[in-house]
C-alpha cells in the first residue's frame, strides 16, 4: 500500500459519488418536494442506458446517444408521473412504495420486451476510450475522469439553478413549505412535473454514462438505487447540497473500504479470514456510516425541511 | 424506513414470481427455480431455454413420457427460491427439481428438498458441500462440481508458466470453490486473493489494487453481469494489453461476450462444453436453439439441454413410473444419454466425470464473438469431494 495508490482509491471512489449524486439529485428533489417515494427511479437510469447505447450503435456518435437519453428519460419520467404518481401524492408512503415496485417490475418487462433478455453493448467513445496519467505510475482511465467533470458540472448547474432563479425558488419554497406554495397561487402540478422530468433527465444522464463501464442490462437500476436512498438519507431528505456531499461520502467510504479494509484486517488475522472478514465488512460499511451519521443527526447532514 | 421499505421489497418480490405455467392434466412434473430478473438472469434464461428446447424438440415429452415444466423466478433471492421450492413440493406436488444457478440459493434449498424425498437434478450450482459431506442418493448434478472449471484454468496456467497471479472472486460458496479449485492445481505464487460482493458492479478499487500488485496474469470468476462490468473496465484501465486475463467459461460466455465487446478477443477459458464439439445430439442442439432463439447457446443452455435429456432418459428406463424410486435413481446414475459434450458420466458422488477443455475468444465469419477450443487440460476428470461422500 502506498500513498499513489490511496490517492487513485479516492479518485475512483470520487467517480462513484459522482455518479450516486446524479441518481440522488432527481431523487431527493421528488422526495422532499412531492413527499413520494419513488422506487422506480432506477428504472429511469435504465431506460437512459439502453436509449443511449441504442442512438449510439445507430449513429455511431457517443454524444448524439447521450443527448437522445436526457429527453427519452425526462419524457418518460413525465409520463410516469402524469398517469401513475398524480394520483398517489395524497396516499401514504407504503400505497407509494408498492405502486413505484410494480412500475419496476413494468419497466423490466417492458425492456425485456424491446431489447431482449440479454445485456446489449456499449462502448466507450472514442475520444476518451485512452488512460491519462495524473497520478505518474498509475493510469487512470479518461472517461471515468469525464463522469466525475460531468458530476461537478451538474452540481454547479444544480446549484446556480436552486438558488439564482425563480424555478429554483419555488423548488426551494416547495421543499420546506408546499401547502404554503399552493396557497400562494404557484401551479404546484406543473411544478410537480417539472421537477419529476429534471430528475428523470438526470438519471437518464447517469444511466447514459453509466453504459460505457457497466452492463447495459434489465434491472440495472435495482442495485444502484439502494445506494442512492443511502445517500438521500444521510444527506438530508430534499436537499441537492446534502446529496452531493452524502453521495461523495458514500462513494469515499465504500471504495475505500473496499479498497483497503480486507489489507488492515490481514494485519491482525490470517489471510483467508482477514479477506472474509474485510469484504463482508467494506459491504456493511456504507450501511454503518448511515447509522453513524443518524445517530448524530436524525434528519440527515442539510435537512431541507425546517 | 429503510426496513419497512426492505420488507416491502420482499413481499412484492415473493408475490412478484407467483406465475406458473398452466396444469396440464397428468405426466411427470418439474419445477425449475432459476434466475430470470436482475443481473444474473441472463444464466437462468439460457438453463430453461436449453431445458424447453429438449422439451420441444420431443413434444412435450422427454423420454417419451409427457412432462409439465413449472419455472420460476428467484430473483437470485436465497429466501424467495426457498418459499418457492415448499410451494413447489407441497402444493404444486412436482416430481423432480432442477434450475438453480447459484450456490448460495442451492445451499438454501438443495438439501431440504433431496432429504424430503424429491429428487433434484442440478443443471448448474455445484457448491462443493453437496459433492462431499452432504451429498445426497437424490442429488444429481448433471454440469460440474464448482471446482472443475477452475482447476482446469490453474493447470493451463501453471503450464503457461505463469508464476504471480492474481485471483479474484465473489464472495459466496461458488467464489470460495472456483479459488479453492484454481489453487489446487496452480504451482507458482499468488500477487494477491480477492473476494469481491456478489452482484458488484464497479471493480475501479479492485482494478487499481490489482495493477499495484504488478501481477503476470489474473484470473477471475465472475458470471453474468458482474463479469461484463469486470471486463469492460479492466479494458478501459488499459491492462488488457499489459496483463493477460484467464477464467472459467462462466467469465466469457455467449452472453457476457456481445455486450463485452472486442475487449476479450484471443483470452482463453476452460469449459467442459462448446458448440464445436463434434457429437451428433450438440450437432442438433446447437442448431436447434440458434433456429429458436436467434441467438448462440452458452456453455448454460448445454446444462439445461442436459438436465432434461438425462431426466429423459431416466423417464424412459422407467417407462414413466416413479413410484418406484429406487428404480428411478437407478436410471439416474447411468446417465444413458448422449451428452452434448461427449464423454460424460457420473462418479459416486452423482458428479459428473468429464472431459474439460481451454477454448479461445474469436469472431467468426457472422461477425459475432464466440469461443472455439483450442485443447484439452483433463481428461475422464472427477472432483475432488468424492472421496468425502458416503450415500
Amino acid at each position: 500500500m502506498n500513498a499513489l495508490l490511496v490517492l487513485e482509491q479516492i479518485l475512483n471512489g470520487l467517480q462513484l459519488g459522482v455518479m450516486l449524486f446524479l441518481l440522488a439529485a432527481g431523487l431527493t428533489l421528488v422526495f422532499g418536494i412531492m413527499d413520494l417515494i419513488n422506487l422506480a427511479h432506477g428504472s429511469l437510469y435504465m431506460v437512459g442506458a439502453f436509449v443511449a447505447a441504442t442512438v449510439t450503435h445507430w449513429t455511431g456518435s457517443f454524444i448524439l446517444g447521450l443527448l437522445a437519453a436526457l429527453p427519452a428519460a425526462a419524457i418518460t419520467g413525465m409520463a410516469v408521473e402524469w398517469i401513475a404518481l398524480r394520483s398517489l401524492y395524497e396516499r401514504s408512503h407504503l400505497d407509494q412504495v408498492l405502486a413505484t415496485f410494480g412500475l419496476i417490475l413494468f419497466f423490466n418487462e417492458l425492456v425485456r420486451i424491446v431489447w431482449g433478455p440479454r445485456a446489449i453493448f456499449m462502448d466507450v467513445p472514442q475520444a476518451l476510450s485512452g488512460t491519462v496519467e495524473i497520478i505518474p505510475g498509475a493510469p487512470y482511465p479518461m472517461y471515468r475522469l469525464a463522469i466525475i467533470v460531468v458530476g461537478i458540472a451538474v452540481a454547479a448547474f444544480l446549484y446556480l439553478l436552486i438558488t439564482r432563479t425563480r424555478v429554483g425558488m419555488l423548488i426551494r419554497a416547495g421543499a420546506s413549505n408546499r401547502e404554503m406554495i399552493g396557497a400562494l397561487g404557484v401551479n404546484v402540478r406543473l411544478l410537480y412535473t417539472l421537477v419529476f422530468g429534471l430528475g428523470a433527465a438526470l438519471a437518464g444522464l447517469a444511466g447514459a454514462m453509466a453504459g460505457p463501464i457497466f452492463a447495459v442490462e434489465v434491472g440495472m437500476g435495482e442495485g444502484i438505487l439502494i445506494l442512492t436512498f443511502v445517500v438521500i438519507v444521510i444527506g438530508g431528505i430534499g436537499s441537492i447540497r446534502g446529496a452531493l456531499v452524502g453521495a461523495l461520502l458514500v462513494g469515499l467510504v465504500d471504495t475505500l473500504g473496499r479498497a483497503f479494509l480486507p489489507g488492515l484486517f490481514r494485519l491482525m488475522l490470517d489471510p483467508a479470514t482477514a479477506d472474509g472478514v474485510g469484504a463482508s465488512l467494506a459491504s456493511m460499511s456504507i450501511y454503518i456510516l448511515m447509522a453513524g451519521i443518524l445517530i448524530w443527526r436524525p434528519s440527515g447532514l442539510f435537512p431541507a425541511h425546517g | 424506513m429503510c426496513r419497512k421499505l426492505r420488507f416491502i421489497l420482499t413481499i412484492a418480490a415473493a408475490a412478484g414470481v407467483g406465475f406458473t405455467a398452466p396444469a396440464l392434466a397428468d405426466g411427470i412434473k418439474v419445477g425449475m427455480i432459476t434466475t430470470l430478473s436482475g443481473g444474473g438472469s441472463s444464466l437462468g434464461i439460457d438453463i430453461r431455454d436449453g431445458f424447453e428446447l429438449a422439451l420441444k424438440q420431443g413434444g412435450g415429452k422427454l423420454g417419451g413420457v409427457p412432462v409439465q415444466l413449472i419455472v420460476s423466478d428467484d430473483a437470485r433471492k436465497p429466501e424467495v427460491a426457498k418459499q418457492i421450492a415448499d410451494r413447489m413440493i407441497k402444493s404444486d406436488k412436482v416430481d423432480i427439481m432442477t434450475g438453480i444457478v447459484w450456490s448460495n440459493l442451492a445451499m438454501a434449498v438443495v438439501p431440504g428438498v433431496t432429504r424430503g424425498g424429491t429428487f433434484y437434478i442440478s443443471p448448474n450450482a455445484g457448491p462443493s458441500a453437496l459433492a462431499g459431506k452432504m451429498c445426497n442418493e437424490n442429488y444429481f448434478n448433471v454440469a460440474w462440481q464448482n471446482d472443475n472449471l477452475h482447476e482446469a484454468m490453474g493447470q493451463h496456467v501453471s503450464d503457461k508458466g505463469f508464476k504471480n497471479v492474481y485471483i479474484l472472486a465473489p464472495n459466496y460458496p461458488a467464489g470460495k470453490d472456483a479459488l479453492a479449485g484454481f489453487k489446487r492445481f496452480y504451482k507458482g505464487g499468488l500477487a494477491g486473493e480477492v473476494y469481491t460482493k456478489l452482484g458488484q458492479k464497479d471493480y475501479a478499487a479492485e482494478i487499481s489494487a490489482l495493477r499495484a500488485a504488478n501481477p503476470d496474469a489474473v484470473f477471475f470468476f465472475l458470471p453474468g453481469g458482474m463479469g461484463i462490468n469486470f471486463l469492460k473496465q479492466y479494458a478501459q484501465a488499459g491492462l488488457n494489453d499489459e496483463i493477460p486475463l484467464f477464467g472459467p467459461a462462466f467469465s466469457f460466455d455467449e452472453t457476457i461476450l456481445g455486450p463485452v465487446g472486442d475487449a476479450a478477443v484471443g483470452v482463453y477459458n476452460s469449459s467442459q462444453w462448446n458448440a464445436d464439439i463434434e457429437n451428433a445430439a450438440n450437432r442438433a442442439f446447437v442448431a436447434d436453439f440458434i433456429a429458436e432463439h436467434g441467438r448462440r447457446p452458452s456453455l448454460y443452455a448445454s446444462q439445461g439441454y442436459d438436465a432434461a435429456r438425462l431426466i429423459g432418459s431416466a423417464l424412459a428406463a422407467v417407462k414413466g413410473d416413479m413410484s418406484n424410486k429406487s428404480a428411478f435413481r437407478l436410471a439416474l446414475t447411468k446417465a444413458d444419454f448422449e451428452s452434448v459434450r461427449g464423454n460424460f458420466r457420473f462418479g459416486a458422488n452423482h458428479h459428473p466425470i468429464q472431459d474439460i477443455y481451454i477454448r479461445q475468444v474469436y469472431r467468426n465469419e457472422q461477425g459475432e464473438l464466440t469461443n472455439k477450443i483450442v485443447g484439452k487440460v483433463f481428461s475422464d476428470h472427477q472432483d475432488a469431494y468424492a472421496k468425502d461422500c458416503i450415500m
